[in-house]
């Protein structure tokens, strides 16, 4: 409606010879034009004819068991480019007429554009396990998440926290020794978070209250952590193994129902209770950070310190407690890696998921839902790479793997939407 | 929720204020020049009241920056032997029956961890229980075998740091400057020494490359350097993990992840005969360090570079283009950490692997810290920390003492170093006599 107005308003002055209305704007209808001309091409015309690939959505003991499905790799690449073709079109015409591009048709975009992908990769093996790969790519997205909800509070309020690495690697280096001492791995998941906090004041003892500069602190604390946890585990870890680090794993406690739906259901509601306190975080800030009276003071430190302190805000003792808060729940994450997937605590198990967690904050606007969709992103890639490389296809998985990277330099730099991250964050704080 | 009443909010205010420290607000940032902090600031000692008349060598000795690095060194090792003295198991042991013979605990603690650290010792330095003279002066060196990558990544953050620029990305640079410098001392051809200057030319303008996609990304488009050059160490990672799958890269029939090893001509010249691994990149560390000093203190651009640091908005006003400057210092750091490893494999390591890089880059982070981002600051350093590494191995296989101590200790002292008045409040030392000049 409104565009129509506007346009029958541009018409009106079409006299003045200058054109009012705002720029079509072309980045959306091009990206995907130019995806779908070349998953046409690649996955469709060029894949080699003759070859089936089978999507396998079974898995042991489901209730309904899907049967397999299997189809000629070439023609269903060719019917994937075509209606991939058809959302260009869409898109484009949507853009034309200065409307936004709705959101079902960028996420079935999204999918369908998988969708050929995998077609296309398990034409020469043949067989393609959904169900796994996305139960796999919820159980890598789990860490991030935390990870990125720990970066969003501690920088919404003004502090940046590069040690997120270095918090998760400290929730799972607790989580495993507690539940270990406990031979319960809810004691490891009480412990998990108080590692992480732990970080945090550390962080932002030297941060609010020396002033240092809290990429140094983060980057360092990051080293002190994986040098701490990896000397423990080579000494007393190590040296009894069945009491400090025997493994240990929480439940799965499938939801009543909605674990019974197939597919879905089977990944998203058969899980452990860490997934499900993920899911509890991301809506709980979703709605915390925007719509509560805490959620605005900590925009309002981490934007206008100053005017948060004119109108009486504590802005150190807020940002203290929110990147304390913010590091239990990063601790949190770090717990998946042992308990939450029934592993013992390896050296350096983190394995830079720190650092992805900050990129999947970023590549979310500092919003959770978005960075909890990065995150899944970020998780399926890498899941994908694990799996195609499994089973044995011509994608390499390195170059699979290094896709996230990629797509946050572009969205850093601008490419994706212009980020903005929040004013006065790193910027000590002081009344003087 | 911190739901507190608007009206305390503001009473506690004090709470979390700074309250030991006599001068807690001194930021000494990299770029910030904080060596010049402490020390000699004559001129404006008469604004510091009748006090500062008294203001003597000794007073100025302990408020120096100098001293407040050695304290933290000191309480780095003493942290980390209290953690090797808690996971020894005699000494666990000691404790269990510690109210009825206390000294047995204490002797314990005291021979743990003194035997660590004279292992350590000896490893980096001289070790005077070797058999032979050679093996005795042997650590040294392998001090500055150690030190060299430390030394060339390390200044190469140091440059950025002191251009306001934070290049988390040594160790993508470092990375890139093994696969090229690696890859061009294997895969061609040239007459003996033209061949590695060439292979060490090409680890640096891979690193180069590397370096400056952050610093294009930075001048353009505002991208933050700090996420990029993230980014990008992992996108290095990765790439180094497919080129070693690839047969015409590795030029090897072998299915391991690793290439050939170099030609003999691509091999850095080695300083001393055998049994030693001091090889020429220590002196092009040396020379990188007159390098960066004389870049950064005696020519233009270096003087830009610093401008831009300490202030771009004053650098922009004064006709300094902020765009090229943060282009071109990311360049010339990555170049440095590109060198740092091509040295890596042309000097000792010899072929491409995995875990060439190790955590180096990081490391390296640490070194340019210690080193408050000055160029001889960053070669000292890089020789201790050089040493720490060295002296971890034997420490290690002699002892049991895990090097991952090593890893907590150099992030204590980093820690520690980055904010003085802590050291000060716990050693009750004097704070500098003039507020710091920055």
């Amino acid at each position: 409606m409104n565009a129509k107005k506007a346009t029958a308003a541009a018409e009106s002055l079409d006299h003045s010879a200058t054109d009012v209305r705002a720029p079509i704007a072309w980045k959306f209808p091009i990206i995907f034009g130019v995806l779908a001309v070349l998953a046409l091409l690649f996955f469709g015309l060029l894949a080699a004819a003759g070859k089936r690939t089978t999507f396998a959505f079974a898995s042991s003991g489901d209730f309904f068991a899907i049967p397999e499905v299997t189809v000629p790799t070439k023609l269903t690449g060719i019917v994937l480019g075509v209606v991939l073709l058809a959302l260009a079109a869409y898109a484009t015409f949507e853009a034309a007429n200065r409307r936004r591009i709705p959101a079902w048709v960028m996420v079935s975009f999204g999918i369908v554009f998988v969708l050929s992908f995998l077609n296309w990769a398990g034409g020469d093996t043949g067989r393609i396990p959904i169900t796994a790969l996305l139960a796999g790519s919820l159980a890598l997205s789990v860490p991030l998440i935390f990870g990125s909800m720990c970066g969003l509070v501690g920088e919404r309020s003004g502090i940046i926290n590069i040690a997120i690495e270095g918090q998760l690697l400290a929730g799972a280096f607790l989580a495993a020794v507690v539940a270990s001492l406990f031979s319960s791995p809810y004691a490891g998941l009480i412990a998990a978070p108080v590692a992480g906090a732990l970080v945090a004041v550390v962080l932002t003892f030297f941060a609010v209250r020396y002033w240092v500069d809290q990429i140094i602190i983060g980057v360092v604390l990051n080293v002190l952590v994986i040098g701490v946890t990896s000397f423990l585990f080579s000494t007393v870890l190590t040296a009894n193994a069945e009491k400090w680090n025997s493994r240990q794993q929480l439940p799965n406690l499938p939801i009543p129902l909605l674990s019974d739906i197939p597919v879905l259901g089977k990944v998203l509601f058969n899980q452990n209770i860490l997934v499900y306190l993920m899911y509890i975080t991301v809506i709980l800030l979703q709605i915390f950070v925007f719509r509560s009276r805490w959620g605005l003071r900590m925009r309002a430190i981490g934007e206008h310190p100053k005017a948060a302190d004119t109108v009486g805000i504590n802005v150190n003792l807020n940002r203290v407690a929110n990147t304390i808060f913010a590091g239990a729940i990063a601790g949190l994450g770090g717990a998946f890696f042992t308990i939450g997937s029934g592993l013992a605590f390896g050296k350096e198990m983190s394995a830079g998921q720190g650092y992805i967690a900050l990129a999947a904050m970023i590549l979310g606007k500092w919003n959770p839902v978005g960075a909890l969709a990065a995150a899944l992103l970020f998780g399926f890639s890498k899941n994908l790479g694990n799996t195609l490389s499994a089973i044995g296809t011509p994608v390499p998985s390195e170059l699979l793997l290094m896709l996230p990277y990629i797509v946050t330099i572009l969205a850093v730099a601008g490419f994706v939407g212009r980020v903005r991250p929040p004013a006065a964050e790193g910027k000590p704080y002081s009344t003087q | 929720m911190t739901d507190q009443p608007t009206a305390a909010a503001t009473g506690t205010d004090t709470a979390t204020g700074p309250s030991g420290p006599k001068s807690p607000a001194t930021p000494d940032g990299p770029g910030s020049g904080g060596s010049s902090g402490g020390s000699g600031n004559g001129g404006s000692t008469a604004a510091g009241g009748p006090d500062s008349t008294q203001g003597t060598i000794i007073r100025r000795i302990l408020s120096s920056s100098t001293m407040v690095s050695v304290l933290s060194v000191v309480i780095a090792l003493i942290l980390g032997g209290v953690l090797i003295a808690a996971a020894n198991r005699e000494v666990q042991a000691t404790l269990g029956y510690f109210f009825a013979r206390p000294t047995d605990f204490f002797v314990t603690v005291f021979r743990t961890v003194s035997e660590a650290y004279l292992a350590l010792f000896r490893g980096a330095f001289i070790d005077w229980q070797a058999s032979s003279f050679v093996r005795a002066v042997r650590p040294l060196t392998e001090t500055m075998v150690n030190a060299t990558p430390l030394i060339l990544a390390g200044l190469g953050i140091a440059l950025a740091f002191r251009s306001g620029l934070f290049n988390i990305g040594a160790q993508g640079q470092l990375i890139l400057g093994a696969i090229l410098g690696g890859y061009f001392g294997y895969a061609i051809g040239l007459p003996p020494v033209i061949h590695f200057l060439f292979a060490l030319l090409m680890g640096a303008v891979a690193g180069a490359c590397w370096g400056g996609i952050a610093g294009f990304l930075k001048a353009r488009t505002g991208a933050n350097e700090v996420i990029v050059t993230i980014m990008l160490n992992m996108i290095a990672g990765y790439l180094l993990a497919y080129l070693l799958k690839q047969s015409w890269f590795k030029q090897t029939t072998s299915a391991n992840p690793a290439t050939r090893n170099i030609d003999e001509s691509a091999f850095l010249p080695q300083l001393l005969p055998d049994p030693f691994r001091l090889h020429f990149g220590f002196i092009v560390a040396l020379l990188a360090v007159l390098f960066v000093w004389w870049l950064l203190e005696r020519s233009t651009l270096g003087f830009e570079f610093r401008a831009v640091g300490e202030n771009p908005n004053a650098a922009r006003t004064a006709g300094i283009s902020v765009g090229r400057v943060t282009l071109l210092v990311m360049v010339t750091a990555g170049a440095l950490s590109g060198l740092a490893g091509a040295s890596l494999i042309l000097g000792t390591e010899a072929k491409l692997t995995g875990g060439i890089a190790g955590t180096l880059g990081f490391d390296a982070i640490t070194v340019a810290l210690l080193g408050r981002s000055r160029p001889l600051g960053t070669l000292l350093a890089g020789l201790l920390f050089g040493a720490f590494r060295a002296g971890g191995y034997l420490m290690q296989s002699q002892t049991g003492t895990p090097i991952d101590i090593v890893l907590v200790v150099q992030s204590v002292i980093v820690l520690l170093i980055a904010a003085p008045p802590l050291v000060r409040t716990i050693f009750r030392l004097p704070a500098p006599l003039a507020k710091e000049t920055r």
